[in-house]
């Protein structure tokens, strides 16, 4: 049979999500309680986490989570890296053995910061030099692939259910301000730890519930622009369609939630103010290969900050919740009230309209 | 040469309906009021069938018939004798009919969603057909203020991903130019002049026509250029790749010669290239020229036949400041081709699309420019199927012909056509009603949409951009490995 990344696996989700506007830091405890709730809407073949503010002491660094199949591969990436960046800090990533976990790959971490010298003769940005270096991992070291690469952040993700991939991971160790988690439901694979979500660039982190119709006219537009997409996966597709609209043409996120999920023609059309026409408008015609179709609802993850977003249409479910300082975005609204079972407002966001929230002494992305 | 042989049955009324109906002189009446069966004329348009008010004509193909072996076949033999007694180049209409070379569309098949995600019904959702053709620059741009400046250069804006080919006046007739014109009007997309020039009639339809400038620069002037949405350089057109046009003097008369700019009764000669246009950057020349010319508010498109390297042409092409390519693929139809031409030159649509998409995404230049495809599209599956390889969009002749009456007999080279279409013949050319005619190809065109939006729904995809480029949409049958490797496609069941 062959593993993801050689064919395309649809799957259903569950997904969830935290975040502390006022900057506070919160363990994995509760992010761990609120996925497992939906326990059912994953089978055990993919679970994984996303945590930011999880690395105050290192956050200047890029801290990168890689997978590894062999010692080989390790050793030739540590190769790689050492002719490219400086590494402040390596380990294993600890890990608490459970017998829900098999089949555990070589899991390290590192910290590191472009040599100077290096980044200089590129005449890239540091975050284009670690992005390029990072998708070149994972192209071209056979065994080697970087699940996490951004400033203090990071992945962790694994083959089980996502509450047992938070044990195996000791989540409840860290502490950070903005918490995704995901659950999977694969069809039909045998498994693969990269091929679990989140799925990230720099510091950006998708979970995904749904599977898009568009996948392969996306798919093959953003390989225009330097991506690879190596998982045949919707999720690591709608990561670099982020990546590219954000940090390549240097729209907000708001604005890409116009692409992606581009209001119907009809709508524009019933759009009142001229300008706002216009401008939706001209953003669908843009880029009117990154329209996704299907069914998705997605969370993003960035630093400082956190997007719902759901499909057109709404085609998936999608919760989200206030109380006080703390937003939390779910697949069910049961996921929400296990961790916070009074919350101020609780709603269904729109299909097509995202939802952003930032850390309130931030500008927003 | 007889082909066909035309009989009548009992039920006859002696009308002699299809005696006036006939054009070609297959049909004729005695004076006693008797038929006259001149089964060598005859051509197969279905006319006389069609009008006969009892349905006592049948024409069938010819039983006697030459002994076939293995290697010549019957059209073999025939085309041998015919050569050998005029000493002619044959002369053919309409597409390719070369039977061995396969139709790709049919050996591709759709996908649907089930369970993993759901299907669309698009009488309850929207489902968005509509697509913007043309350039689109590199980076977005901001005002001061930040905000976004449409720096779009200028689009075709259709509402269903089909426009009508370039068929010129001349080769078909006013009566069908104001047929397309007042289709596309009324459906929201684009008909083509061809290289006849445009009547003075057809003025009021500017905002859907787009005009072609060919090699013979026929009836091209200032306000032609401007009285149109877009601007068609042609350069090759799928039935004969690399051959120019002949519009014989007898059809260059009246309307014709003047909106030609071409004097009456000469022939009318489209060179085989633009003799200024002998490379890739005498192409760029003409189309800024053009723009200059139009004031850079109108796209720019490129036409050209699929031949072996496509592929680079159309990059070229893409360089070359064009906003548009249009690809006419080996099945392509025509007015008159030479036929060896016709059924040896070019390659199949299918292939190109899937080559030149390809090619563009390779070189990072896809979204720059958009694609039409061309040459035996035939329902609404071929159109998905051409966009799902990496067309915008497609456009079609022949479909369209059919609509307003043709029954492909090729014989357009003939000028004689029963149907009114492919003739200057005044007594002909009224057979065809342009309102009536407009009528047919909006319901057409509306029903190959609402079989579009259908299939679409049934994938779960509701906007027809997300179809572009999508080859996972798309499984092979009865193809080889390097065909699926060229279309992109993988094979049922992978």
């Amino acid at each position: 049979m062959k593993k993801e990344g050689e064919v395309r696996i649809s799957s259903g989700c569950a997904i969830s999500g935290i975040f502390c506007r006022d900057g506070r830091r919160i363990t994995g405890e509760a992010i761990k309680k609120s996925i497992k709730v939906m326990h059912n809407r994953s089978n055990g073949l993919g679970g994984g986490f996303a945590g930011y503010g999880i690395y105050p002491q290192y956050k200047d660094y890029y801290a990168l989570h890689v997978f590894y199949d062999s010692q080989t591969s390790r050793e030739e990436t540590e190769r790689f890296l050492d002719r490219r960046f400086d590494i402040i800090n390596l380990s294993k990533i600890p890990v608490r053995q459970t017998s829900a976990i098999a089949d555990a790959p070589l899991i390290w971490r590192y910290f590191v910061s472009p040599l100077p010298h290096m980044l200089q003769d590129s005449q890239l940005d540091e975050d284009e030099y670690t992005s390029l270096a990072m998708i070149r991992i994972n192209d071209s070291i056979d065994g080697a692939y970087v699940v996490s690469c951004g400033k203090d952040m990071g992945v962790f993700k694994a083959v089980g259910y996502p509450e047992d991939v938070a044990d195996f991971y000791r989540i409840e160790e860290y502490e950070g301000y903005s918490w995704t988690a995901h659950g999977r439901y694969p069809t039909n694979t045998p498994g693969w730890w990269a091929g679990s979500h989140p799925f990230s660039l720099l510091d950006l982190t998708v979970v995904h519930n749904g599977e898009i119709s568009s996948y392969d006219a996306n798919r093959r537009a953003v390989e225009m622009y330097g991506y690879s997409c190596n998982l045949l996966t919707d999720t690591e597709v709608i990561t670099y369609i982020l990546d590219y609209l954000t940090r390549k043409q240097g729209l907000t996120l708001e604005e890409c939630s116009h692409v992606i999920a581009a209001p119907f023609w009809s709508t524009i059309a019933a759009t009142e103010d001229e300008d706002e026409r216009n401008r939706l408008s001209y953003m669908r015609n843009m880029f009117s290969s990154f329209l996704i179709t299907g069914p998705f609802s997605i969370l993003v993850g960035f630093s400082g900050g956190m997007m719902a977003l759901n499909d057109r249409l709404k085609l998936r479910s999608l919760v989200a919740a206030e109380k006080g300082h703390t937003v939390y975005f779910s697949s069910e609204e049961a996921a929400i009230r296990v961790i916070e079972d009074n919350p101020d407002r609780i709603w269904a966001p729109r299909g097509g309209e995202a939802v952003i929230v930032t850390l309130e002494k931030e500008a927003g992305r | 040469m007889r082909r066909y042989r035309i009989r009548k049955d009992d039920s006859c009324v002696s009308c002699l309906r299809c005696v006036s109906e006939c054009s070609f002189g297959a049909i004729t009446a005695s004076e006693n009021r008797t038929l006259v069966f001149h089964h060598d004329k005859c051509v197969d348009c279905q006319r006389c069938v069609s009008f006969c008010p009892a349905g006592a004509i049948y024409i069938t193909e010819d039983e006697n018939r030459f002994r076939e072996n293995s290697v010549f076949r019957k059209d073999d033999i025939s085309e041998i004798i015919l050569q050998a007694e005029t000493g002619g180049v044959l002369l053919s209409s309409m597409g390719a009919r070369e039977k061995n070379i396969p139709v790709y569309f049919d050996r591709m098949l759709l996908n649907a969603s089930q369970v993993t995600n759901p299907s669309i019904d698009p009488l309850r959702e929207p489902m968005e057909t509509a697509v913007f053709i043309g350039q689109r620059p590199e980076k977005i741009q901001r005002d001061k203020e930040g905000r976004l400046i449409n720096n779009l250069p200028p689009h075709l804006e259709l509402k269903t991903p089909i426009l009508f080919a370039a068929m010129s006046y001349g080769a078909i007739s006013l009566n069908v130019h104001k047929a397309l014109a007042a289709a596309a009007e009324e459906l929201g997309t684009y008909w083509n002049t061809g290289e006849g020039g445009l009547h003075e009639s057809l003025y009021p339809y500017k905002e859907n026509t787009i005009v072609q400038v060919a090699s013979g620069r026929f009836g091209v002037h200032e306000t032609y250029l401007n009285t149109a949405a877009a601007i068609e350089i042609k350069i090759g057109q799928g039935a004969k790749p690399g051959i120019g046009g002949h519009l014989t003097g007898r059809k260059i008369i009246g309307d014709v010669s003047r909106t030609r700019m071409v004097p009456e009764g000469l022939d009318a000669i489209s060179p085989a290239p633009h003799h200024d246009i002998y490379s890739i950057e005498d192409l760029a020349q003409l189309v800024m020229s053009i723009k200059e010319a139009t004031h850079y508010r109108k796209p720019v498109m490129v036409k050209v036949a699929a031949v072996h390297n496509i592929a680079p042409i159309a990059s070229g092409i893409a360089r070359s400041g064009a906003d548009i390519i249009s690809i006419d693929g080996y099945r392509g139809g025509t007015g008159a081709a030479p036929k060896r031409i016709r059924d040896n030159v070019g390659i199949p649509i299918e292939f190109a699309i899937a080559a030149v998409d390809q090619r563009l995404r390779e070189e990072k230049i896809r979204d720059r420019v958009s694609i039409i495809a061309s040459g035996g599209i035939r329902n609404s599956a071929d159109t998905v199927k051409a966009i799902a390889l990496g067309a915008d969009a497609v456009s079609i002749g022949t479909a369209a012909l059919c609509a307003l009456g043709c029954h492909i007999c090729a014989s357009c080279h003939t000028g004689r056509c029963a149907w009114g279409i492919a003739t200057q013949d005044p007594e002909l050319t009224k057979r065809l009603d342009p309102e009536k005619g407009a009528k047919r190809l909006v319901n057409l065109m509306n029903a190959w949409t609402r079989e579009i939006k259908e299939i679409m729904g049934g994938m779960g995809i509701n906007s027809i951009e997300a179809l572009r480029g999508n080859r996972m949409a798309l499984r092979g049958v009865a193809l080889n490995e390097k065909e699926l490797e060229i279309l992109g496609i993988r094979y049922a069941g992978e």
